[in-house]
Formats: structure tokens, sequence, C-alpha cells
């Protein structure tokens, strides 16, 4: 008989090694998956996981748009991980990516034809200020009417739909457009572009703030009051409330850090990759991020390797639907199954398995 | 290598591929980026079957490939480099939100050709861009309603407020009050081109208001559902439906890009492709209208074929004066017809149909 025993602490080898077996036992899992549609398991994999890397014709223009991929992933996933890690659940992080966009993407325009250095740095601040508004509705009705952030923050993102869909096609449209909906394009005029830093590397500004954002929170989690405040509330929060932390602040700090990213994450992606607000601008990298900070356990440095692992299993399921014909479905579910797998092992960190009863002491 | 170079080294082994000489052994690459999924009974699975048509009318001469669920923005842009990486001569992208994507990629790859699907954008000579009349169909679906209805309400299930969908709930009010002067549409903005439970609320929030004909410019066959159950009209949009005929689907419009598919691809072949804008319609078969049922009246049926083929022949076209705005100023003196500029920008209803256009 197998019986499950909890360990006094989380197993430091489990948590590390349970990411890597997660992500063979999809591959064999997936392998058998693609094996049933009829195709070369090993082959499909291969293209997912290294021919965006090392295909001769492919890598070098995937290798960038790995971290174009990633980038918006990492920087909405660092700031979901801060709450989670309190115990604060930001689902919404779709709705302050959308708004943050439109906000951004609004002050940009406000300026149109300028092409003035200083509008692209404003519009950084006003897709920022735009997410952290959007965050804040949900944490003044928890901290003053006690209402489920989880339910708030989700339901926001259908709000914020409607509204990006009136930008569309209502105040943000393009008077040059021809009554088709959506803005000007954005990455297409100096002054609000956010374009490749470097030429071929996919670094533009929304990478470098993710990159910036995982050290951010390293150092603040590690070496910060704050940051122990935050570890200590998720993880036993009457004793927070003993060491004095204020539950209050620390909602109304985390919705906001992570709302505010995620609307920088939407500028970045409206003045530079996405290039306009659409209708259909939101891809769900909100709620994807979610996915990427569990798969990252939380940890700064997990959530970073997890965001690129997850743009690559987007851009090879692309290459694999180009080369063999496998359904986007099929893709959807071989995701799905690296997060199960994720989870299903992730009671062994936190639990040892005994063979034989249980003996009576 | 300048990843630069590389990607016109791929360019440049793509156009070998595609050279007249070389393609009698090397099959023309074919792409197809589709904004939905092939199983949606609507949009992308009209586009898929015209792929499927394309295969089998070259049969070997032609490969075609395509990715499915593809958003609009950074990721269409994506997939269409890696179908030009991985060897495609000629692409098709279905949705109005591959534009910019589509320009920008074709910029970078002048020697693949690009077909780009109710956009008006071609900044390149290696873009056209086609779309289809639609307003023709909905024009014939009108007439029908305007008979079929008893209770003079017709209840229309509108997706965006964008000038594709306003041309349709115009043209199809024009010619249900052409032959019932009582009609009145109401319309419903439902904001999405494919959400099944929405659709369907929709559609029964308008039987509620008292509609017996539904008309939809959604993708999805909830409403018909809806419909069969409440027992009112509908009609089946972008593909025939015909799993709900003969009712409550008693016609429908469906999206045949085929024909075109096949010229454009032989186009590339024979090596005639140039950079065209095409607004088909019913007369080359774009537009098509699915099988009248036998729960229209046969006068009716008579009545709405007969409209079909006038515009067919080109003697009438569906928005002919005269017409008026909504609020009451002329827009198309008597016997005046539509230019396509105004037509392609509408942003306004006619005279007698109530509500607004939300903005």
């Amino acid at each position: 008989m197998f019986r499950l025993e909890k360990r006094p602490m989380p197993s430091r080898v489990w948590i590390v090694a349970t990411p890597v077996i997660a992500v063979i036992l999809t591959m064999i899992a997936g392998g058998i998956m693609f094996a049933i549609l009829g195709q070369d398991p090993v082959e499909a994999i291969r293209i997912i996981f290294l021919d965006p890397l090392f295909d001769e014709r492919f890598a070098s223009f995937s290798r960038p748009q790995l971290l174009v991929k990633a980038g918006p992933l990492i920087l909405i996933a660092i700031g979901l991980a801060l709450g989670f890690r309190a115990g604060i659940w930001n689902i919404g992080a779709e709705g302050q990516y959308i708004i943050g966009a439109i906000c951004g993407a609004a002050f940009g325009l406000a300026f149109y034809p300028s092409e003035n250095p200083l509008i692209f740095p404003g519009m950084v601040l006003a897709g920022l200020f735009g997410g952290w508004a959007w965050a804040m509705i949900p944490a003044v009705l928890r901290t003053r009417f006690r209402t489920n952030e989880i339910l708030v923050s989700l339901l926001l993102v259908y709000v914020a739909e409607a509204i990006l869909a009136s930008a569309a096609t209502g105040f943000l449209r393009n008077p040059d457009g021809r009554g088709f909906p959506g803005s000007r394009n954005l990455s297409q005029h100096p002054g609000t572009d956010n374009l490749e830093l470097v030429a071929g590397t996919g670094m533009h500004w929304g990478v470098v703030a993710a990159f910036i954002a995982v050290i951010f929170s390293y150092v603040l989690l590690n070496r910060h009051l704050m940051g122990y405040q935050i570890k200590l509330a998720g993880q036993a929060p009457r004793a927070a409330k003993f060491a004095g932390v204020n539950p209050t602040r620390l909602i109304v700090l985390c919705l906001g850090v992570s709302g505010a990213l995620a609307g920088m994450a939407g500028l970045f992606e409206v003045a530079g990759p996405a290039g306009q607000i659409s209708i259909d601008f939101n891809v769900g990298y909100g709620f994807t991020a979610i996915i990427v900070a569990f798969l990252g356990r939380l940890h700064p440095v997990g959530i970073l390797l997890a965001g690129l692992l997850m743009a690559l299993t987007y851009i090879g399921g692309e290459l694999a639907q180009l080369m063999l014909g496998i359904p986007a479905s099929a893709i959807q579910a071989f995701q799905g199954m690296l997060l199960f797998f994720l989870l299903a092992l992730d009671v062994l960190s936190n639990y040892r398995v005994r063979i034989g009863r249980e003996v009576a002491a | 290598m300048n990843p630069k170079l590389k990607y016109l080294a791929g360019a440049a082994l793509a156009l070998g591929l595609a050279a007249p000489a070389i393609a009698q052994d090397e099959p023309l690459q074919v792409g197809f980026v589709y904004v939905g999924s092939i199983g949606d009974l609507g949009w992308t699975y009209e586009h898929d079957q015209s792929r499927l048509a394309v295969e089998e009318h070259f049969g070997d001469a032609v490969e075609t490939t395509y990715v499915e669920n593809v958003p609009e923005g950074a990721d269409a842009e994506r997939v269409m480099t890696q179908m030009v990486l991985n060897g495609a001569d000629l692409i098709f992208t279905t949705s109005f939100g591959y534009m910019d994507a589509t320009n920008a990629v074709a910029a970078r790859f002048p020697d693949v050709y690009f077909e780009h699907a109710t956009g008006y954008r071609r900044d390149h000579p290696n873009v056209s861009t086609y779309s289809a009349r639609f307003y023709e169909g909905r024009a014939v679906i009108g007439h029908i309603a305007g008979h079929m209805t008893e209770s003079n309400i017709v209840g229309y299930i509108a997706s965006y407020p964008i000038p594709e969908v306003i041309r349709g709930i115009n043209a199809a009010y024009l010619h249900a009050r052409e032959v019932n002067p009582d009609v009145e549409f109401r319309v419903v903005w439902v904001y999405t081109w494919f959400d099944p439970a929405q659709e369907a609320d929709a559609a029964q929030a308008l039987i509620d208001q008292g509609a017996d004909v539904i008309m939809q410019h959604t993708d999805s066959t909830a409403p018909m559902t809806v419909a069969a159950e409440a027992e009112v009209v509908a009609f089946g949009q972008a593909s025939d439906m015909e799993q709900f005929a003969p009712f409550p689907r008693v016609a429908s419009i469906i999206d045949n890009w085929a024909p075109y598919y096949i010229a454009r691809t032989q186009a590339v072949m024979d090596g005639t492709w140039e950079s065209v804008d095409t607004w088909d319609g019913i007369a080359p078969g774009m537009v098509e209208l699915g099988e009248f049922s036998e729960r229209i009246p046969e006068d009716v049926r008579a009545s709405a074929q007969a409209l079909a083929d006038s515009i067919a022949d080109g003697s009438y076209h569906p928005f002919t004066g005269p017409i008026s705005r909504q609020d009451g100023t002329v827009w198309l003196a008597e016997s005046e017809v539509a230019d396509d500029g105004t037509l392609a920008g509408m942003d306004f209803y006619v005279e007698g149909i109530t509500g607004e256009i939300p903005n």
C-alpha cells in the first residue's frame, strides 16, 4: 500500500526536480498522443522543443521570438507571484494588461503626430498607471467590503474586454482607417514605437523590463522586509498578524504591483509586437502568466525559465502545426499536460511516499 | 550571419522553389493562416474547405499547410514568417486583423506572394486583398425575412459595429421593407465573432422581444439551436448549416473562397500573379446562397431567386436609390447606385432602422 506522509519541510530536491520530471512526462504522454494522431512522436517532440532553437531554417528567427513571446509572460507572472505568495489571488491580470495597453496607447495617440522622444516614457507611465488603477478596484473592494478578489479581478477582465472593443471601434479608432476597427499603428510611428533595441535579438523595452522585474523581485523577496512579510502572510497568516504585518497594506501593494506590471506589459506589447489596439488585442497572456508563475514555483528565476519554456511550446507548437499538420487543440492539450504533471508531482515536494501500512503509535 | 540576410537567403530559397522551371518537380507551397479553428463550422471552416478544394484541384502540384487559432498581432507575424522560412510561395491570411502583420512580413520577403482577406492595405507589390460582397446575399435573405415574418419583428445578431456588418444590416433591412413596409429590425451587438453562449443569449433575447425571424452575423450555430426550440425562422451564416434545414434554417449565405484560391494559385504557377483588390459577390460564386427550404412559400422562393439572379447578372444593385440615411438626409437619389468607397466605409443606418450604432 502506498501512503503519503507530510514532510516537516518541503523537499528542496523535489522542488527543483518536479518541473524537470514534469517536462519529461509531458514529452512521453504528449508523444503517445501524437502517435495516436498518426504522427511520428519523436519528430513532433523534436520540432516543438528543439527546432525553434537549433533548426538552421528557423532558429535565427525563432530564438529572438522566444524573448518576444516570453517577455510579457515573465513581466506579468513576476507581479502575480508576489501576490500568490502572500495568498492574494489576482486572476485578472488579463484585464489589467488590456487597460494598461489602452491607457498607454491613448496617451501616445493624444499627441499624434508628434514624434517627441518624451512620449514613449509617458506612455509607459500611463500603461503602468492604467494597470495599477484597474487592480485597485478589487483591492479596494476587498479591503473595504471584504469582497473576494478572485471573482472581482476575474470578472473585470470581461469589463476590460468590452472597453477594448469600444476603444477599437470608437474612441481610439484610426481616423484614416476607412471605418474599420483598430487604432493607428503605434509601432510604425516614431515616438510611440517600442522596437527592437538591437536588431535581430527580439529585445524590446518590455523584455528589458521583464529582466529588471526578475532582479527586483528576487532582491525584494530575499533581502527586504516587505518580501519577508509577503512570504510570512502566505505561509502563516496568524503569525504575520502578530509580527505586525498590515494585511490591508499588503493587499493594496500586491494587487497594485501585479496590476502595474501587467499594465506595463500591455503597453509594451501594443507599442511593439502587436502594434495597435484592436478588438482582439489581448491573446491570453494574463491567464497564461498564472501558469508560468506556478510552473516557476513562484520564484523569480523559476518564472524566468518557465516563461521561456512556455514561449518555446507556443513557437514550437506552431511549427508542429505547420510542418506536421498537428491540430492546434492537440498543442493546447500538450501544454495542459505540462501543468497537470507539474501540479500532480507537486505532492512529492510536500509529501513523502511510504510503502506499507502506517504503524500505530 | 546577419539575421536579415538569413531571411533573404530563406526567401531566395523559397523563390527558387517557386520558379516555373523547378515548379514541375517541386510542388508549389501554399500556406493558410486561420484566426479560428477549422472546426468552427463558420468562417475558418469555409476557408479550410476552400484550401482542401485547392489541394483537390491541383493534386501533387501543390502542397498546402495551415496554422489555426492564430491571434492577430505579433503571433500572426511570427506564424507568417515561419511559413515563409518553411518554404511557402503563396500565403493567404484570412482575417482582417492580420492586415499590418501581412504587410510587414511581405516587406521582408518580396518574392513570396501574400493574399489578405477583408483588408485594404496593399503596401507592397506582393500583397493582394480580397473580400466578398456578402451584402448581396444579405439582400436576398432580407427579402425572404420580410416575407416570412408574421410579428413583423426581425431579430439581428450583430458582431461588431464595423462597415461590413452595418452594410449587411442595411441591405437586409432595405429588402425586407421592400416586401413588407411594416417590418422592424431589432439589432443586438454581441461584440464577438464566435461565442456560442453569448449568441444563444442574444437570440433568446430577440425572440423574447417578439422576433419570429433571426438573422446572425456571427459564426456559431448556437442561434440556430435557440431558433429551433422557439420555432422561429433562421438563416445559415458563413457556412450552410444544413443540419438545421429545412427548419429553422430556411436559407443561408455561404462564403465560397475556392474559385478565388484556385485562380490565385494558378496565377502563381503561371507567373501571372499581380497585386489586385478583389471584391466579388454572387456572380463569380464567392457569395453563395444555400438551398431555399420548402418551408419558404413557393412564390417567395421564386422572387428571392429572381432577386439573386438580377444581382448576379448586374442588372440590379442592392443599394439603388432612393435611399435616405437614418437621420433623414438623402444618401442616394432616385436610381443612383452606391459607390464602392462609401459601401466600404459605411458607418450609418438607412432610414427606418431604429436604434443607434454603438460607438
